[in-house]
């Protein structure tokens, strides 16, 4: 290439894709670059590169070396069990699941041939035809009836026993139909049968270290807290099955020691490297950075049941005092979108366009503290490491409240156990949530009277009418419609401020192909084994 | 004399017992101090109250603290170290490889780094004041100063990302040649032995130096020995106390301080384990690894005053 771009990295590449994958149209994506500074024959040349990396024949074979950040001897091939990403992946790898969700956030068949119900209580699931796992035997519905009905057992310990408690009776139908009935109407099953715990495992199963399942790879090796070795499944159901004929995947806990062994070529992907390394990887020719948004965010909590939260004029001031912008920029490292207040990521069908971030706006955030008599009191906010950024967050506050007379005591406390301890309990105070795949469940999590995690207090009845009508209801457009009215209640009136979307960074080399983002979460929601190869 | 050594043996071995004892008591109620226990930490922020107390349940964690802690006790004093709570393992069978790997990665640098250390630090006393004397002293104080983190992660800068001569993970198990070892040890023991040779060599300087100016090497310089013979006939010995006591403390570190190294070159050791162990509670796995730490220390400890007491003819 001719004239050369100074001022282009590897990380407005991924932006450009990003828009791609999201369905922007060349014009807009044009007019992206203009508004970048780049010149248009340059930015035709762009575009065509990032194309390029969206759109290649895939290759097979070769034998794929991936590090995740987190791993210990509680690693498991439990899917019920999977909390750390390490898990999620090596799972993805060898089981699947009855539906996932695609790229564009839509929900589609794996296992299952359909799911349907007439009134989105009782559901017919259809299984695919001639599924093996991987010692031979034939996929049946009892296998899915036992996957399901485990997560119901308190001995199981199951991550989304809550979640799955709404389903009051699964049964074989024939061999090849499961009826799941609920017990109330909940027109999301089909979405919360792709999360990544209700992968389906063989009737029967209490030891899971062998990790038989229908994916797309076949267990060799697994040690907990070391690593774990899977080869090709020959007998995949899917056409398209992997394209490497081996996977091994562990954990490298330092982030600069996982960066370094990616580009010295002992690995071909970093998951989730932190802002400061980007920099290290775009300066070395042969590798790219994957960016995803996801939905994972740190919000701001003020309950609305205690001092000095339960003054709507305190919380309505700390949503316009929050400095969105600086905090995507200078804490984030631009690795973040700015957000709304409410949960729903903008990779969601069911994001509500309408409802744009508040200003950062310090005189209406003072008229606010005045109007609520809070002007030169101390206010303590908790913060720990526990919580993604959220000291830096809350130091951006803290000196943002100097500015208008209000005095923030940032209180910075240990990580270890500030689940139990603070979080939920402090009046202000950070958390950290992840990306769950509904509307639905978020909202009955965190926003729900009686939501188990109900951040900020907030109760309206109005609201959970809302959540049950909208959660029964098979109209798209009607449901579509009541989340978006939805959202702007949380932005409106919860007191749960959330200032940015957080990125995930994935490092790869540049002979990594086929990643590409998912609303899902890094590494392409976790499943990216199955779809990636390796370009000699 | 021998049966004064056996008399020592017998007594150290009967205070390591107990002192042993006395560590796994100190470690199970520190650890029962911790915040959460491994129910409410494998589940999360998932971990609501029903959730917990199944899994409690389900992995005995309701009983008394002191029962669990009799109970394994019984269990260990009958050779079994017990079942970890995360995901029923034996715990033997959780250490067994990785203990392994940390001994192997433990008995590559000793052999380095202490013939390598006693060397430097017995020449430089022997030329006590020389410019060779200055190199070393600056050498091991800058050693000591910089941290073991800063060394590994530029060797693997250097010799990794830039040069691309060694791996920058130390994945033990898939070696074939004498060759693959040597790569994959290089970089491990490099930062080790800086780390463990520095104190050494320090304090084997010292004990010579201490012993050198004592009136009965002066006598010896005297009538007339050379100064190596001097040095390494008649201070050498009586320095030999102290010289093990450092060999074996810095020695001590590699069974299970090196998480550092360990964390930086992906090395599965047990230093790892045990961290492991501690972020979920994992009380056997963790009384484990205590009880090997305590007992490798105890046991250099041990070497080194038996090996003093040999070669000190004043204290047979």
């Amino acid at each position: 290439m001719s004239d050369k771009i100074t001022n282009w990295t590897a990380s407005d590449d991924v932006m450009v894709e990003n828009a791609i994958r999201r369905g922007a149209t060349r014009r807009e994506l044009l007019h992206m670059l203009l508004a970048g500074g780049v010149a248009m024959s340059a930015g035709g040349f762009l575009l065509g590169r990032a194309s390029d990396a969206a759109a290649a024949a895939p290759k097979s074979g070769g034998h794929l070396k991936a590090a995740g950040w987190s791993s210990s001897t509680a690693d498991t091939l439990d899917p019920a069990k999977a909390s750390l990403s390490t898990d999620y992946v090596r799972c993805c790898a060898l089981y699947n699941r009855l539906t996932f969700i695609d790229k564009s956030g839509l929900t589609k068949m794996e296992l299952a041939e359909s799911v349907e119900s007439a009134d989105a209580k009782v559901w017919t699931v259809k299984l695919r035809s001639g599924v093996t796992f991987h010692d031979g035997k034939t996929l049946s519905s009892n296998d899915v009836v036992y996957s399901l009905k485990r997560h119901l057992d308190p001995n199981v310990g199951s991550k989304v026993n809550s979640i799955a408690k709404q389903i009051t009776d699964v049964k074989a139908v024939d061999p090849l139909t499961v009826a799941i009935t609920l017990a109330n109407p909940n027109a999301d099953l089909p979405t919360i049968l792709a999360m990544h715990h209700f992968m389906i495992v063989q009737d029967g199963t209490t030891d899971f270290s062998k990790g038989i399942g229908t994916g797309a790879f076949k267990l060799e090796t697994f040690e907990p807290g070391v690593k774990s070795i899977a080869v090709k499944n020959p007998n995949y159901f899917k056409a398209q099955g992997a394209h490497l004929d081996s996977f091994e995947y562990f954990a490298i806990s330092d982030d600069n020691a996982r960066v370094n062994a990616l580009l010295s070529g002992d690995i071909q992907l970093a998951a989730s490297i932190k802002p400061r390394s980007m920099k290290l990887v775009e300066s070395q020719p042969g590798f790219v950075l994957s960016q995803t948004t996801s939905g994972n965010y740190t919000n701001l909590n003020m309950r609305l049941d205690l001092e000095p939260g339960n003054k709507a004029d305190f919380v309505a001031g700390m949503k316009y005092l929050i400095n969105r912008e600086q905090i995507r920029k200078s804490v984030m490292r631009g690795l973040a979108e700015v957000a709304n207040d409410q949960p729903v990521s903008p990779a969601s069908i069911y994001y509500n366009q309408e409802l744009k971030p508040k200003a950062f706006d310090p005189e209406k955030a003072k008229f606010h503290f005045n109007k609520a008599g809070l002007v030169g009191q101390s206010i303590p906010i908790v913060a720990s490491d526990a919580a993604t950024a959220s000291v830096d967050m809350a130091t951006v506050l803290q000196q943002a409240g100097a500015e208008v007379g209000m005095k923030f005591d940032v209180q910075r406390v240990p990580s270890d156990g500030y689940w139990s301890n603070y979080w939920l309990k402090a009046p202000v105070h950070f958390g950290n949530i992840n990306p769950r795949p509904t509307p639905d469940i978020l909202f009955s999590l965190l926003y729900a009277s009686d939501a188990p995690w109900n951040e900020s207090q907030y109760k309206s009845a109005k609201f959970d009418k809302m959540l049950v009508e909208a959660r029964g209801l098979l109209d798209e457009g009607k449901r579509k419609q009541i989340y978006g009215e939805m959202q702007i209640m949380i932005a409106e009136e919860a007191g749960t401020v959330i200032p940015v979307y957080l990125s995930n960074v994935d490092a790869i080399s540049a002979k990594l192909k086929g990643l590409e983002a998912s609303p899902l979460g890094g590494q392409m929601g976790y499943a990216f084994a199955e779809y990636v190869w390796l370009d000699a | 004399m021998s049966t004064y050594i056996v008399n020592l043996v017998t007594v150290r071995l009967l205070i390591a017992a107990l002192t042993l004892l006395i560590v796994s008591f100190a470690v199970f109620f520190a650890t029962a101090m911790l915040p959460g226990d491994t129910a409410t930490i494998l589940l999360g922020q998932a971990a609501t109250p029903e959730a917990v107390a199944g899994l409690r349940t389900a992995m005995h964690l309701d009983e008394p603290a002191l029962v669990r802690f009799l109970h394994w006790l019984s269990g260990l004093l009958s050779g079994d170290l017990g079942t970890s709570y995360v995901n029923n393992v034996a715990v033997a069978d959780l250490i067994g490889g990785r203990f392994v790997n940390t001994m192997r990665l433990a008995g590559i640098t000793t052999l380095i780094s202490v013939p390598l250390a006693l060397t430097l630090g017995i020449t430089a006393a022997m030329f006590q004041g020389s410019l060779y004397d200055r190199i070393v002293t600056i050498f091991t104080i800058g050693v000591i100063s910089i941290p073991e983190f800063v060394v590994a992660t530029s060797a693997v800068l250097v010799f990794s990302v830039y040069l691309k001569w060694l791996p920058a993970l130390s994945i033990a198990s898939d070696v074939t040649s004498i060759w693959q070892i040597l790569k994959i040890y290089a970089m491990p023991v490099i930062s080790l032995t800086f780390v463990v040779s520095a104190q050494m060599i320090r304090m084997t300087r010292a004990a010579v130096i201490d012993t050198i100016n004592t009136p009965y090497v002066e006598t010896a310089l005297l009538k007339g020995a050379s100064r190596p013979r001097m040095v390494l006939r008649h201070a050498l010995p009586n320095a030999v106390g102290p010289i093990v006591n450092a060999v074996a403390l810095s020695l001590s570190y590699l069974v299970g301080g090196v998480i550092i190294v360990e964390t930086i070159f992906n090395y599965p050791g047990i230093a790892k384990l045990m961290v492991d162990g501690v972020s979920t509670r994992d009380l056997p796995l963790i009384q484990s690894c205590a009880m090997i730490f305590c007992f490798g220390y105890l046991t250099l400890i041990t070497l080194a005053d038996i090996v003093a007491i040999l070669a000190n003819p004043r204290l047979r």
